[in-house]
């Protein structure tokens, strides 16, 4: 396969998983805006989503930190890299530069999504209808995933395909949690009480997770729980260890299909010990933060090194 | 004017049988096929851009749902002038490119081919696998009468549309099942495989194996990306761009997940200007530095041929039927449009002088850019056109506006007669091969004889029908 094929695959579903984890990101504001307000902290739901999805940088410092203003630059600013119609717009772009790397159901879910995306009716719906609007994006998302499952030839594309996925799903399952980390009050007191709670358990909502979660615990909503579902516990579809054992298997697959191996494959490897072999305690003892932070940094590194490994054709 | 469909009232025989299924089926029907035929189309993603109009770079071309359709003898006819056109042109590029017989026997005047701009002086002395410099020969057709036919011009690089004679195929076979079972009419849907075999044919000296394939595309904001796309998956071949292949060591390779894989014949579709910095522009970001050194060694095959544009020049055109006497001994079966060239001064005389009869074009322009088409211009357009042929007089030809045959066509009105060309695609290999077909373009707005899509035109599907 080609390198810019290979290249194009794993972005086009990194951007498509990208918007729908902008849209988590989002409904996860949108629900704690909701809380009664208990000290200055909880009023900064809405500058702690655009911290979390990494946009802080680029969001006009005179602009209201509102839901109207914050929703639309990270759904409609065309100069905002991630906001969703630009991840919209990059996917398609990508699959049409290599219409016949996929198949035709796949480009049709992309590019319905986009056009839709396009028409003027749906900012008035994300602006009066925003929950609604959320649930479009994660379908969108759902239907080119389903798309993709059911008929792309399982070959080393459908492998690149899966990494920018979980790449993707890995950094923005981080981020959800580290949207706690802004909202959660700088008084020890407020931890555990009933508004941090209801918090914890609007990030598993966000993750589509809330009932998986009594299935898995069957059990109360702890923060220790909760966060244990979303980044130790290997059933759980969005969790980090669950990201990148996928991530891992993929790569072995290439190294067997491709008769090669690369220092990504002993990268994708240890990141996936680190998972297997933490504990809960131990990473709120250390700080949860900083975890997140080490992760997400490791998560970067192993996309270059997939770059490396497959891009350059080895040279 | 000939309408290809009816002469003296009567329904032309080929057409008959179309005709009565119109009839039998009525008007309804045909408008709610031509529905179903627009959302195939889009569904597809068919697609044509247009330069220099901004807007969707995305925009479909229209296809019209009437098709054209030619008898077998016509064909034979229309067969053997195309291929003898093709072989006279190459035989002609070969001539150019190594000892000129055509211009020391003073058929051809030198500066007509040595200061054109598409010839190329990097590749004389050079030998292309069999000799061929045009592999994929599009020759533009128009019809006055039932037994006139003229070529208008001839597309030597890397001629466009045949993506559409495909797709276009595909189509009327899903709209019009009953008309396909009853009548035999010749398929198209072996082009694809004649393109790939022509392509093996002229594998490099130095290629000792089955020879590696590749379309090399400038991208996908590229007019023709989709035919680039759609012929390299017909083909089975990867799509490249100039970013994905480099070379080593006197071989081209692609950059591939596996590491480099190594090329041996690059179907082309950038000019020669883009396709090599290191020799043509310095500026090109499409090609491949030191893809001509690998060519010159025998490393790598190129379609078409970098210099085969000199043989598609508007002025040269003028001569080919003089290049088919002298090369092959035969006269042309295919007639050349008349032609003033406005480089001798008695006919640019006259060109000035019956500007509002004529039309007149660019000699290096293409795709219905920048020409004056006399009977529908205004008395200032032509003024100001004379003054750009003054300027630059060897840059223009003129011809008669010919009375172009039209064929039914739907418009907003119903109905409607329109001008029609035709464009069969021709491939020079190991053999010469036509598929029986080709792609018909037709002038939308009522009298417009411009059939360019990129100036509102459309397209047709083509029917040959067989003995």
């Amino acid at each position: 396969m080609l390198s810019r094929t290979a290249d194009n695959l794993f972005w086009l579903s990194r951007y498509v998983e990208r918007a729908e984890n902008m849209a988590r990101l989002m409904e996860m504001g949108y629900r704690m805006a909701l809380m009664p307000a208990v000290g200055d902290g909880n009023r900064s739901e809405w500058e702690s989503v655009l911290s979390a999805s990494g946009c802080m940088a680029g969001y006009d410092p005179d602009a209201p930190l509102r839901q109207e203003e914050v929703a639309n630059y990270l759904i409609f600013n065309r100069d905002n890299p991630s906001s969703i119609i630009n991840c919209f717009e990059y996917a398609r772009a990508n699959a049409r530069a290599m219409r016949t790397a996929i198949t035709a159901e796949m480009w049709e879910a992309l590019n319905n999504a986009l056009m839709e995306l396009r028409r003027p009716s749906m900012h008035n719906l994300a602006k009066n209808e925003l929950p609604e609007f959320i649930d479009w994006v994660k379908k969108q998302g759902a239907l080119f995933r389903g798309a993709t499952d059911s008929t792309i030839l399982r070959n080393d594309g459908y492998d690149f395909i899966r990494l920018g996925t979980f790449i993707e799903r890995a950094d923005n399952t981080a981020r959800l949690l580290d949207v706690k980390y802004y909202v959660l009050l700088p008084e020890t007191s407020m931890v555990g009480d009933g508004v941090d709670n209801y918090q914890w358990t609007t990030v598993l909502r966000a993750a589509s997770s809330l009932r998986a979660f009594h299935w898995v615990y069957r059990d109360d909503y702890s923060p220790h729980r909760i966060a244990h579902f979303l980044i130790l516990n290997p059933f759980s579809p969005r969790s980090l260890a669950h990201c990148a054992e996928q991530i891992t298997q993929h790569l072995e697959r290439l190294a067997r299909h491709y008769g090669q191996r690369h220092p990504v494959h002993g990268q994708a490897v240890e990141m996936y010990s680190l998972l297997t072999q933490s504990e809960m305690d131990e990473i709120f003892s250390t700080g949860l933060h900083e975890f997140l932070n080490d992760f997400q940094a490791r998560n970067g590194a192993l996309s270059n090194a997939i770059a490396d490994a497959y891009y350059f054709g080895g040279q | 004017m000939f309408n290809e469909m009816t002469m003296d009232d009567q329904v032309r025989e080929p057409y008959r049988a179309l005709v009565d299924w119109m009839e039998a089926n009525g008007p309804e029907v045909l408008e709610q096929k031509r529905l179903e035929a627009e959302t195939l189309f889009r569904k597809i993603g068919i697609t044509f851009a247009v330069y220099g109009e901004g807007g969707d770079p995305e925009r479909l071309i229209p296809f019209d749902l009437i098709p054209r359709i030619f008898t077998s003898s016509e064909w034979r006819k229309l067969d053997r002038g195309v291929k003898q056109r093709a072989r006279a042109l190459n035989t002609f590029l070969y001539d150019v490119y190594h000892n000129a017989e055509i211009i020391k026997a003073g058929i051809i005047p030198a500066d007509l081919v040595f200061k054109n701009d598409a010839f190329e002086p990097a590749v004389i002395g050079i030998d292309p696998p069999r000799k061929v410099y045009s592999h994929i020969v599009g020759v533009d057709i128009v019809r006055t009468g039932p037994e006139d036919f003229y070529v208008l011009e001839d597309n030597c690089r890397t001629p466009s549309g045949v993506s559409y004679m495909l797709e276009n195929r595909e189509i009327m076979m899903r709209m019009f099942p009953e008309l396909f079972k009853n009548l035999r009419i010749e398929p198209v849907e072996s082009y694809p495989d004649m393109l790939l075999k022509t392509l093996k044919s002229i594998a490099p000296p130095k290629c000792d194996r089955d020879p590696n394939i590749v379309v090399l595309t400038p991208g996908a904001m590229n007019s023709a990306y989709y035919e680039h796309s759609f012929l390299a998956d017909q083909m089975g071949v990867e799509l490249v761009e100039g970013q994905d292949l480099f070379v080593s060591e006197d071989r081209v390779y692609m950059r591939t997940t596996r590491g480099p894989a190594r090329v041996d014949v690059i179907y082309r579709r950038i000019d020669d200007a883009y396709i090599d910095p290191l020799c043509f522009r310095p500026d090109s970001v499409l090609g491949v530095p030191g893809l001509m050194n690998v060519y010159r060694s025998g490393g790598v095959a190129i379609c078409s041929a970098p210099g085969a544009g000199v043989a598609d020049d508007k002025a040269v055109y003028t001569y080919v039927p003089d290049m088919i006497r002298f090369y092959l001994g035969q006269e042309p079966i295919l007639n050349n449009v008349p032609t003033w060239k406005c480089g001798k001064s008695d006919d640019l005389k006259y060109v000035l002088e019956h500007l509002g009869e004529l039309v007149v074009k660019e000699v290096h322009g293409s795709g219905g850019y920048g020409m004056l088409v006399g009977p529908a211009s205004t008395k200032a357009e032509q003024a100001a056109y004379a003054e750009r042929i003054k300027a630059d007089p060897g840059d223009f030809i003129a011809q008669p506006t010919l009375a172009l045959s039209a064929c039914p066509t739907f418009v907003e009105s119903g109905i409607a007669p329109r001008h029609v060309d035709f464009r069969p695609f021709c491939l020079v290999g190991d053999d010469i091969r036509l598929t029986p077909g080709g792609l018909t373009r037709v002038a939308l707005r009522e009298g417009s004889l411009v059939v360019n899509s990129s100036q509102g035109g459309g397209v047709k599907d083509t029917w040959i029908m067989s003995d």
